[in-house]
């Protein structure tokens, strides 16, 4: 059974070269506390799709893990442009990333649709001009 | 060519097919069960399953960051693309095997389709 574990990670935006560096982190820390591997597995895809929202589009932001015997929890809060219409965000496909984004391999259109395949529980709140939410959780069997 | 049933095939057996470089000290004894190819990483994260080798043509940390997120076995670099040496230490510090090969995409996913068809 996993111990109770909490921890916040700063991800600064347009950081490229270390996008993603957080949820590798975050994942070893999964595994070390004996987070089963289906878990860890859902848990870091979700981390890094959300890691790498925030890096390309945000300026700023923060990613707070916390683990209970039930479930992994990530809030995610950003600084940074917001999304006008959270349900065309949502869509598969739907996508305003830039060229440079899409050369990393990142910015189709389904990095948020991938985060909600993964997740049990999943919210996202924004506003325009300050920044993006996120609430993901992914529960351990017993 | 004549060829035989094998088990399972390894690592070695991909460089071996691709004709490939092996550009880091990864363990070339691990399995490889099945086989994705993709440029696009959010594909990747989608669909793959633990254990998948990756065909990509694209260079950028985030192909490392990829395989160990997504719990694949390792990277094969296509089209005789170079990754740089940044790439090369993330992927050694991260224990994900990477090999290069000269085939373009489609051949390399055919020689492996073929391989591990006849594997199974």
């Amino acid at each position: 059974m996993p111990e109770a574990f909490e921890s916040v990670y700063r991800v600064l935006g347009k950081d490229l070269s270390n996008a993603g560096k957080v949820s590798t982190s975050i994942k070893d820390t999964l595994k070390r506390l004996g987070v089963h591997p289906a878990v860890v597995r859902r848990v870091a895809i979700v981390s890094y799709e959300a890691e790498m929202n925030l890096v390309m589009y945000a300026v700023r932001g923060k990613m707070s893990l916390s683990v209970s015997r039930d479930a992994v929890t990530l809030h995610i809060d950003d600084e940074g442009p917001g999304i006008p219409d959270i349900s065309l965000a949502m869509q598969e496909g739907y996508s305003t990333a830039t060229a440079e984004m899409r050369e990393m391999g990142f910015g189709a259109g389904m990095g948020l649709p991938n985060i909600r395949k993964n997740a049990d529980e999943f919210d996202i709140s924004s506003e325009v001009g300050r920044g993006t939410r996120l609430f993901i959780r992914v529960i351990q069997a017993a | 060519m004549a060829t035989t049933k094998r088990k399972s095939i390894t690592l070695a057996d991909v460089r071996d097919l691709l004709g490939a470089e092996v550009l880091n000290e990864g363990d070339l004894s691990i399995k490889v069960e099945r086989v994705g190819a993709a440029d696009l990483l959010s594909d990747v994260l989608a669909t793959s399953k633990t254990g998948t080798l990756l065909l990509t043509g694209l260079i950028s940390p985030q192909v490392i960051r990829t395989a160990v997120v997504a719990d694949l076995c390792g990277v094969v670099f296509v089209r005789g693309k170079k990754p740089g040496e940044d790439i090369l230490l993330l992927a050694k510090e991260s224990k994900v095997p990477v090999l290069g090969t000269q085939l373009k995409m489609f051949e390399a996913a055919g020689r492996l389709y073929v391989a591990i068809s006849e594997s199974q």
